[in-house]
């Protein structure tokens, strides 16, 4: 009984609670990276006042959130309207559970990663939906139906792009996924194990439209219709105050982290070295995880400050008439292109 | 699969909840909370799946019915503002046709669980050799049967929903009405300043 049950189900919950502090705190100072590579591309300071270099802003913040009152309206669903919320949070926190960050650092190293990613953040959308039909009243429900729909359309894109991927590796194990990638275009044209050989290089056009993808999925800009300040004020958060506000935006960089990470994972080699060999090797492979996960956030935040806001019936079309077709036609063409080379 | 242990307290706990909240579907006054106890009972049933260890359809269940199917209903559900008096005065009348098809479906379930434990008979196809499950995780196996043993049978189901597709899509498809302005992405992107701004020197104490 203590074998079988109670040591693992210690293990597992000491494990989860420190891939959560630290999770919690990466978010913290991602949010903070966030706020000043915005200000630095707009010639401004950015958080500046608290703690040295204005490192401490998030955590000044967060007191902020918890120690004001909660307004629920009194029109509201009250257990919807705050049970919205932790959906949105907790849901986006579940997701990492499979996520590997070394190769056997993650909690849950299940068959079905992949896919168990995939079916979590299709479920955050409820977070937002009922957000927005519980605060009883027009703009959240507004905001919360555009964004819904947004989320729904460029699912279907990033589930045919990591179908991709999945074509060349074989397994929907996330482990798997970063091992297969040891092995690819370089290393057939005789040269070590390098970045190369990694999905990005294969499949380029696949991996320009999963981060796009993700842009959207995470209604980041430019695709951030849900909170276009000049015309929706909030988007489905617009009635929400203190900590359940708090628990959205939570959620929703913790979403971004997780798209982050998938983008690694799925087409930057996860935790392995740019290159296999001496100096590259001696730092550990959760270190060049994190590297990768920081690099991709910072292309992240880069086109937050560059691109303008699409408009809501391009973010359609770009989802449903480029985006699909181009994605399905790549899924039939790399199956047959494996089938025909026998490459894998 | 025989669940011993914590594996069948799991199951008694899930399969508890989701049939708890498949009554709160029928009896919650609320249709959004009815949606949202569906969802629930979805929730639930993949964790079931999960625990019988056929973890792709568990997965697969919530990505598309939760995931994408159920979104629609919630959507449809929240914009129709459902009169809740009139969609409950008809339940007298509709409660013994309900009850009759309950019924029926339940006799034909314990036909079928009864025949099968019985074994009066053997059934007439003979099943394809179950493979070891440790050896072949259930998302190859699936795949195989769908994709390489019954790949044409698959391509027609996939017709028949495409048909389906068209369907609904000529249902909702109306002559284009000219007095309705709409978006021409193609020229909204070929357009160039050349064409769209045009630069006049104007002299000063002259108009245009």
């Amino acid at each position: 009984m203590f074998e079988t049950y109670v040591l693992p189900g210690i293990l597992i919950l000491v494990h989860s609670l420190a891939l959560l502090v630290v999770l919690l705190v990466f978010t913290a100072f991602i949010l903070y990276a966030d706020r000043k590579i915005w200000a630095a591309v707009m010639s401004r300071r950015g958080p500046n006042v608290v703690g040295p270099f204005g490192l401490l802003q998030s955590f000044a913040d967060l007191l902020k959130f918890v120690i004001k009152e909660p307004i629920i309206p009194s029109g509201a669903n009250k257990g919807i309207f705050l049970l919205a919320p932790l959906v949105s949070a907790v849901l986006a926190l579940a997701a990492w559970a499979v996520i590997p960050v070394q190769q056997g650092w993650a909690v849950a190293n299940i068959n079905v990663g992949i896919l168990f990613v995939f079916a979590v953040s299709a479920l955050e959308v409820y977070g937002v939906i009922m957000a927005g039909w519980a605060s009883n009243s027009k703009y959240p429900f507004l905001g919360a139906l555009r964004s819904a729909a947004q989320m729904v359309s460029y699912e279907v894109s990033i589930g045919f792009v990591i179908v991709t991927v999945l074509l060349l590796v074989g397994s929907l194990n996330m482990t798997d996924i970063v091992l297969s990638q040891q092995d690819g275009l370089g290393t057939r044209l005789g040269l070590p194990n390098t970045l190369l050989d990694w999905h990005w290089l294969g499949l380029f056009p696949m991996f320009v439209i999963f981060f796009i993808s993700a842009l959207a999925e995470t209604n980041r800009p430019p695709f951030d219709l849900v909170e276009a300040e000049s015309e929706l004020v909030a988007g489905h958060m617009i009635e929400y105050s203190s900590t359940p506000y708090m628990l959205f935006m939570l959620g929703e960089y913790i979403a971004i982290l997780l798209m982050c990470a998938l983008t690694v994972i799925l087409f930057m080699g996860g935790w392995l070295p740019p290159f296999d060999f001496a100096p590259f090797t001696w730092l550990p492979g959760v270190f060049w995880f994190m590297f990768k996960l920081c690099l991709v956030f910072f292309m992240f935040a880069m086109v937050k400050t560059i691109v303008p806001r699409y408009r809501y019936d391009q973010l359609m079309r770009l989802g449903w008439k480029v985006f699909l077709p181009i994605s399905l036609f790549m899924v039939v063409a790399t199956a047959a292109f494996l089938k025909l080379t026998g490459w894998a | 699969m025989l669940l011993t242990g914590i594996a069948a307290a799991f199951f008694y706990m899930f399969a508890f909840i989701a049939v708890a909240s498949s009554v709160m579907v029928v009896v919650a006054r609320n249709p959004v909370h009815s949606v949202l106890y569906l969802i629930l009972t979805f929730f639930n049933a993949s964790a079931l799946f999960v625990l019988t260890g056929a973890e792709f359809l568990g997965m697969i269940l919530l990505a598309v019915y939760v995931g994408a199917v159920a979104v629609l209903f919630l959507f449809v559900v929240m914009m129709l503002e459902v009169n809740r008096v009139t969609f409950r005065k008809g339940i007298a009348e509709y409660a013994p046709i309900g009850v009759l098809v309950g019924v029926v479906i339940a006799a034909q379930l314990l036909i079928v669980v009864v025949g099968q434990s019985l074994a009066i008979e053997p059934s007439g196809t003979p099943a394809l050799p179950t493979p070891d499950p440790a050896a072949r995780p259930n998302t190859a196996a699936l795949g195989d049967i769908l994709y390489t043993d019954y790949v044409y049978f698959f391509q027609i189901a996939g017709l028949v929903l495409l048909v389906a597709m068209i369907g609904a899509i000529v249902l909702t498809l109306r002559d284009p009405r000219p007095h309705i302005k709409r978006q021409n992405i193609g020229e909204q992107v070929a357009r160039d300043p050349e064409k769209a701004v045009e630069l006049v020197d104007v002299e000063s104490g002259k108009g245009l």
